[in-house]
């Protein structure tokens, strides 16, 4: 599989990545590189064999339902460039 | 067993300039899960807290945190599921949605899509007495809320409080078996009763614990029964989805105006663009988000931080054998060993609350009787005072007293409604305060009858007049029962003044 520039371009939109437009061909390269690589893998006949989605045979950790974080608003909000009455504040995101 | 036979109801018909259209509605209902603490964090999910105060570093996603599973949020959802006649998936998974918004701290939302952990499930929607919809739920999946951003306090900037950011919300899906604006709203009327029955969700609209993303498509007569015998979503037209609705009012207008509006377009030869829509309740208008549409690709993939989430049949069972009884089972039991009509028995069980009032007060006494204290003296009453049937100021132990002196003849239904005014104000024991105040119905015949003869004494001219005019003989009744302060049985009254008139 390749990526072409204008997939390159897309992927780096939806990610908030600024990528200028004369970076794109060699980013798309790169990308398609990245793929190709891993497509190695179809080569390898799996059938019959379960999709495993962990090395180590863990069983979800859970939690208890009681509340045991949170009133720690000072430290939330200490890294955010701006912070009003207890809120974050960010640029006008109004429709 | 419980017997659901019902008729289906008749889509709803919108005539358009050229023909006639039907309409075709799904809906995605995100309710809030019922706990304490959030989905992956131990941050508390009570609303209306100061902002930021009900986050942890998860939730505001600081580099390093890892989620942990709240069990208990899963076990909602599979209560639900099961409330739903659901297939409960014992491994689901989670997935990362990935969008930026302000009021996404991680830039995804944690989210079932691939393997969710609830599946297909049905809700009966009723319509009428023996009229009902019968709604497919495709799937329940589990995943994150979202922040929240006031955007009216300062002119340039918006503000974001992430208290609800990672509270557990169950997405709904149902499938395209909705055909109207009014099955719309009793839909999520339904579902809402069997999650507050459940316990599952408060279901409270107003601070967005239910919210609706509905789908609407228009089609002409006789394309809705080809996609059922098939499935084939090509007989349906194309649809819109209106977002984030938590008015079961605004649910019904902004599919009335959606529904219009893609008839419109179509009967102009024109055609549908598949799109999500916002509906302006001030404007009664639904408009294009196309923000929105370029961040539709959401990448969704399997959430690296999270292993897929097994739960043992074992564990199901047990929630299982812990399930309440849910509306449709109440309801049709209230009717049996009650002798409730369809009507009352809808009433008393829409809310757990009122059932149980009901209950207690019904048991051992007359069901019908009882229902139409709880239904016109009760609910009446505290509808006009505004309160809730868990401050009611009479207990169900003391309502059923009155209809248990009722029932025995001890007082009347006029005496009822004094009686039942004294214990609204005064408390006290019903049985007690008959006694002590002389409010027991006299039945003494003598007593009665001496009573009616004095009032025929009193007023020859009225008697001569009655004797004319039967139906006269009703004003000797009521200076009779007012002669005895109302206590005097009226079917005993009534009988004696006809026959002291000879009438």
């Amino acid at each position: 599989m390749s990526i072409d520039i204008a997939t390159a371009r897309k992927v780096a939109k939806l990610a908030r990545i600024r990528v200028e437009e004369e970076a794109l061909p060699a980013l798309a390269e790169q990308l398609s590189g990245i793929l190709t690589f891993m497509e190695q893998l179809n080569e390898v006949d799996v059938t019959g064999i379960e999709p495993m989605v962990s090395v180590t045979p863990m069983r979800l950790t859970r939690r208890a339902d009681i509340v045991t974080d949170g009133g720690i608003q000072p430290q939330v909000l200490k890294n955010a460039p701006e912070a009003r009455e207890g809120f974050f504040a960010v640029p006008k995101v109004v429709e | 067993m419980l017997d659901l036979t019902f008729a289906t109801p008749k889509p709803k018909v919108i005539q358009g300039a050229k023909h006639d259209w039907e309409l075709v509605i799904g809906m995605e209902i995100h309710a809030q899960v019922a706990s304490n603490a959030k989905l992956f964090s131990g941050a508390s999910t009570t609303f209306g807290a100061e902002p930021n105060t009900n986050v942890s570093f998860v939730d505001c996603a600081m580099p390093g945190m890892l989620p942990v599973l709240n069990e208990f949020c899963v076990e909602q959802a599979v209560r639900t599921g099961l409330g739903l006649k659901a297939q409960i998936n014992l491994t689901s998974a989670f997935d990362r949605k990935n969008y930026f918004y302000p009021d996404l701290p991680q830039g995804y939302q944690i989210s079932q899509l691939y393997h969710p952990i609830v599946g297909e499930g049905e809700v009966i929607v009723e319509m009428g007495p023996g009229i009902a919809r019968l709604v497919r739920i495709e799937r329940i999946h589990l995943e994150q809320d979202a922040g929240k951003s006031i955007h009216d306090i300062d002119p340039n900037l918006s503000f974001v409080d992430y208290n609800r950011t990672g509270v557990a919300l169950m997405e709904i899906v149902s499938r395209p078996d909705i055909r109207g604006p009014e099955e719309a709203a009793a839909y999520v009327g339904k579902l809402r009763q069997i999650l507050r029955y459940l316990g599952t969700c408060d279901g409270n609209m107003q601070n967005g614990n239910l919210r609706a993303d509905v789908n609407v498509s228009v089609c002409r007569p006789g394309q809705y029964e080809k996609y059922q015998e098939t499935q084939d979503f090509s007989h349906l037209g194309t649809r819109c989805e209106i977002k984030n609705m938590n008015s079961m009012r605004f649910i019904q207008q902004a599919i009335e105006y959606e529904a219009r509006r893609q008839i419109a377009i179509l009967e102009d030869g024109g055609s549908i663009v598949q799109e999500t829509r916002l509906y302006d309740p001030d404007k009664g208008e639904t408009r294009s988000m196309r923000s929105k549409e370029e961040a539709h690709d959401y990448r969704y993939f399997p959430d690296p931080d999270l292993l897929p989430l097994e739960i043992e049949q074992a564990w199901v069972d047990g929630i299982a054998a812990t399930m309440p009884e849910l509306p449709d089972a109440k309801k049709a039991r209230f009717m049996a060993d009650f002798g409730l009509t369809d009507y009352d028995a809808s009433v008393l069980t829409a809310e757990l609350d009122a059932a149980r009032y009901f209950e207690a007060v019904a048991q051992g006494r007359d069901g019908k009787l009882a229902a139409n204290w709880v239904i016109n003296e009760l609910f009446g009453r505290l509808k006009k005072e505004g309160q809730e049937i868990a401050d009611s100021p009479v207990s169900a132990a003391q309502l059923g007293g009155i209809v248990e002196l009722i029932s025995a003849g001890t007082i009347s239904g006029k005496i009822a409604k004094d009686l039942f005014e004294i214990v609204w104000t005064e408390g006290g024991d019903p049985a007690a305060i008959v006694e002590a105040r002389g409010m027991k119905q006299v039945t003494d015949t003598g007593a009665i009858e001496a009573a009616v003869d004095a009032i025929i004494a009193e007023n020859p001219a009225q008697v001569e007049k009655a004797k004319q005019n039967p139906k006269l003989a009703g004003w000797f009744v009521g200076q009779v029962m007012k002669a005895t302060g109302g206590k005097a049985a009226p079917a005993a009254v009534n009988d004696l003044v006809m026959k002291k008139l000879g009438l």
